[in-house]
């Protein structure tokens, strides 16, 4: 039985339309072989945690340009948990302060790209700290 | 044309392929014989030189820096500072909710107020925005396109109290629907209520605002989101058709709003690209206006353009050689005759820009002006082959795209059936994997690259999480001093414009007056127009 494929859900949240660095993610993890729903834009944390939850996803990546990342990554974050989805990692990128990122690390986001971050770079990561689960 | 045959080098060349950033080839030397057309003369009919004969001996191009963030009374501070320091003319950033059409107290709205430019719900805001601003000597453009509306009827109402004639008025709105639905992507409706409304505005403006332009055909998202040079071109001049296509049929005289119609385009790292793209543009625009669309007058056929560098070619890294970046792209704009320019920040990948990071931004078109002597020369680079043949080249390659949404049936038709967005996205995945494969080095970032202590760091502006509650509070305490029996007369009136199909401007600048937020005339659009949902095409 050949193993199971990680399966991404890539989102999103907040009302900003820059979807360029989404979309080139999300079909770079295609690519790199994993299964990916992609959200779309403008979604709110509700939308993003009941996506994860029915499309039985591995790992959530979150791209956000807005600024609105401090409000809006721990709520997706409480949400899953409260959906008892918690044990996937959450990981996001997009115009996201260094100082920001060390308090988002502290609240739960397991990694966060910055402006630059190559796709090989995020493929990897993803396939090393997503376990496929069975 | 053809490439010629490649010359023995005596040594091998530096790279395998020689091209522009959007991967167009480049020839190693360009002749006479590359080129097919006369570059014509500035001020002229078709205009590649420039739009008029004189360019920045007559006027320098506007410094107009693009600002917002935070409150109204922010980024007023921000505005009047910029006017102390030089910048000719305004333009405004709003924040996402106003951009969306969401009020600061509205649920969708949490976590982004004031935090991707300036929050604005009601014509209170608009009035501490403007404030001790002269509005009849200053223009002022808008970025805001599915609420533009509204927020020009704020401008005029505000204009109106402080006693300022609507026909003295100058300035732009964005207002460019089609571009949202490419590549912005900020909107409400779908794309064909959308357009009606931006008829509407170009309806009104002709007739109550003549001196505003009513849309800015606008490239440079489509740019940022990541097509080719040609592509931003293309799309752009397609756009331009098809507002140009609607206002005809709404009975307009092409003479008449033609030369109120005005371009954006992008200036991105690929120096001599970005100029024939922008004279290209100019000749393509004019003969798009006499030949398709038979414009009597020059004046409606000349394309005056705002231009801005590229955002998206700036680097978190090293964050100070964007200073390099944006001088060599500024300098690229006002050497392809630009009206107008905003140079962006080095900080812009980080945040909004600081005050510093902002007048580093002002100085540098400052420099270009003042210092470097390139202005006093009218299209200087007229006749060089390399640059003459490079227009040529992507003048018939923008025609060729142009007649593709043509056989689709117009760029509305394109855009619901996802062309432009899919050309776009492939281009933007395309040139990520060439940077990630090496073909492209950003200094910095694939290549020269240094640890981030070395690198430098800069100090970013932050807005206060405390913004968001006070703005609630303040949109709540306007809303509830107005007459709620006017009000709600006022939004039914616009209800009854936009299913009647009569122009929606008239009743949004009363509702305004009566104290319609954003958020509100929104909704009546919503109900009236459906919701636009994003089809997300990968």
């Amino acid at each position: 039985m050949s193993a199971k494929l990680i399966r991404v859900l890539v989102a999103k949240p907040g009302l900003d339309g820059h979807d360029r660095g989404a979309k080139i993610i999300a079909r770079a993890l295609r690519d790199g072989g994993m299964e990916v729903v992609y959200t779309g834009l403008h979604q709110t944390p509700d939308m993003i945690a009941e996506a994860a939850v029915q499309e039985d996803v591995d790992a959530v990546g979150l791209s956000i340009l807005s600024g609105a990342h401090m409000t809006l990554f721990p709520r997706i974050l409480e949400l899953l948990r409260e959906k008892g989805v918690d044990d996937i990692p959450v990981f996001g990128g997009g115009i996201i302060p260094e100082e920001d990122i060390k308090e988002l690390a502290k609240l739960g986001i397991k990694k966060i790209f910055t402006p630059g971050a190559s796709t090989e770079d995020i493929v990897a990561w993803v396939r090393e700290n997503v376990p496929a689960r069975v | 044309m053809a490439s010629k045959p490649a010359k023995k080098l005596e040594s091998e060349p530096v790279k395998p392929r020689f091209s522009t950033i959007s991967g167009m080839p480049v020839d190693e030397v360009y002749e006479a014989e590359d080129l097919t057309v006369g570059p014509g003369r500035p001020g002229e009919y078709p205009f590649a030189r420039g739009v008029y004969p004189s360019m920045y001996r007559g006027k320098t191009w506007t410094m107009r820096q693009f600002a917002g963030f935070g409150s109204a009374a922010d980024t007023n501070q921000r505005f009047k500072y910029l006017l102390k320091e030089g910048t000719h003319g305004l333009s405004t950033a709003f924040d996402m909710p106003t951009l969306m059409g969401y009020d600061a107290d509205a649920e969708r709205a949490l976590g982004e107020v004031g935090r991707e430019g300036v929050s604005i719900s009601t014509v209170e805001d608009m009035e501490v925005l403007f404030d001790g601003v002269p509005l009849e000597e200053v223009t002022t453009s808008m970025t805001v396109n599915c609420t533009a509306s509204i927020l020009l009827a704020m401008y005029l109402v505000v204009a109106e109290r402080r006693g300022f004639d609507w026909k003295k008025l100058g300035g732009t709105i964005q207002n460019d629907m089609f571009k949202e639905y490419i590549a912005q992507k900020e909107w409400i409706c779908p794309p064909a209520p959308a357009l009606r409304i931006v008829t509407d505005m170009i309806e009104f403006c002709t007739d109550q605002v003549p001196r505003w332009h009513p849309v800015s055909i606008s490239g440079y998202h489509i740019r940022e989101a990541g097509s080719t040079a040609v592509q931003e071109l293309a799309f752009t001049l397609a756009d331009g058709i098809g507002y140009v296509e609607a206002a005809i049929e709404r009975g307009l005289d092409v003479d008449e709003f033609g030369p109120r119609l005005s371009f954006f385009f992008n200036v991105h790292n690929d120096f001599f690209e970005e100029i024939a793209k922008i004279r290209a543009a100019r000749r393509l625009w004019a003969r798009i206006m006499r030949e398709r669309f038979g414009a009597k007058t020059d004046r409606a056929c000349l394309m005056r353009t705002h231009a801005q560098t590229s955002g998206v070619s700036l680097t978190a890294q090293q964050p100070m050689n964007n200073i390099v970046r944006v001088s060599l792209q500024a300098l690229a704009g006002v050497l392809a005759g630009v009206q107008s320019l905003h140079t962006n920040s080095m900080d812009e990948t980080l945040a909004l820009p600081s005050e510093e990071a902002a007048t580093t931004a002002l100085r540098t078109q400052q420099i270009i002006a003042e210092e470097s002597g390139v202005a006093n020369t009218v299209d200087p680079l007229g006749g060089s082959f390399a640059v003459e043949a490079l227009t040529e080249r992507m003048e018939r390659e923008a025609e060729e795209i142009i007649a593709r949404i043509d056989d689709m049936g117009g760029i509305l038709k394109a855009i619901e059936s996802g062309y432009p967005q899919r050309e776009i996205a492939d281009a933007a995945y395309k040139f990520q994997q060439a940077t990630d494969a090496g073909d492209y080095v950003t200094v910095g970032v694939n290549g020269y690259e240094m640890d981030e202590k070395s690198g430098g760091t800069l100090e970013i502006l932050k807005i206060s999480m405390d913004l968001e509650a006070g703005r609630k509070r303040e949109v709540a305490e306007h809303k509830a001093a107005r007459d709620s029996k006017a009000l709600a007369a006022a939004l039914a009136d616009i209800r009854k414009a936009a299913e009647d199909g009569s122009n929606i401007m008239p009743p949004i600048v009363e509702a305004v007056r009566r104290g319609a937020s954003v958020g509100e005339i929104s909704n009546v659009f919503r109900e009236v127009f459906g919701v636009y949902g994003d089809p997300a095409w990968l």
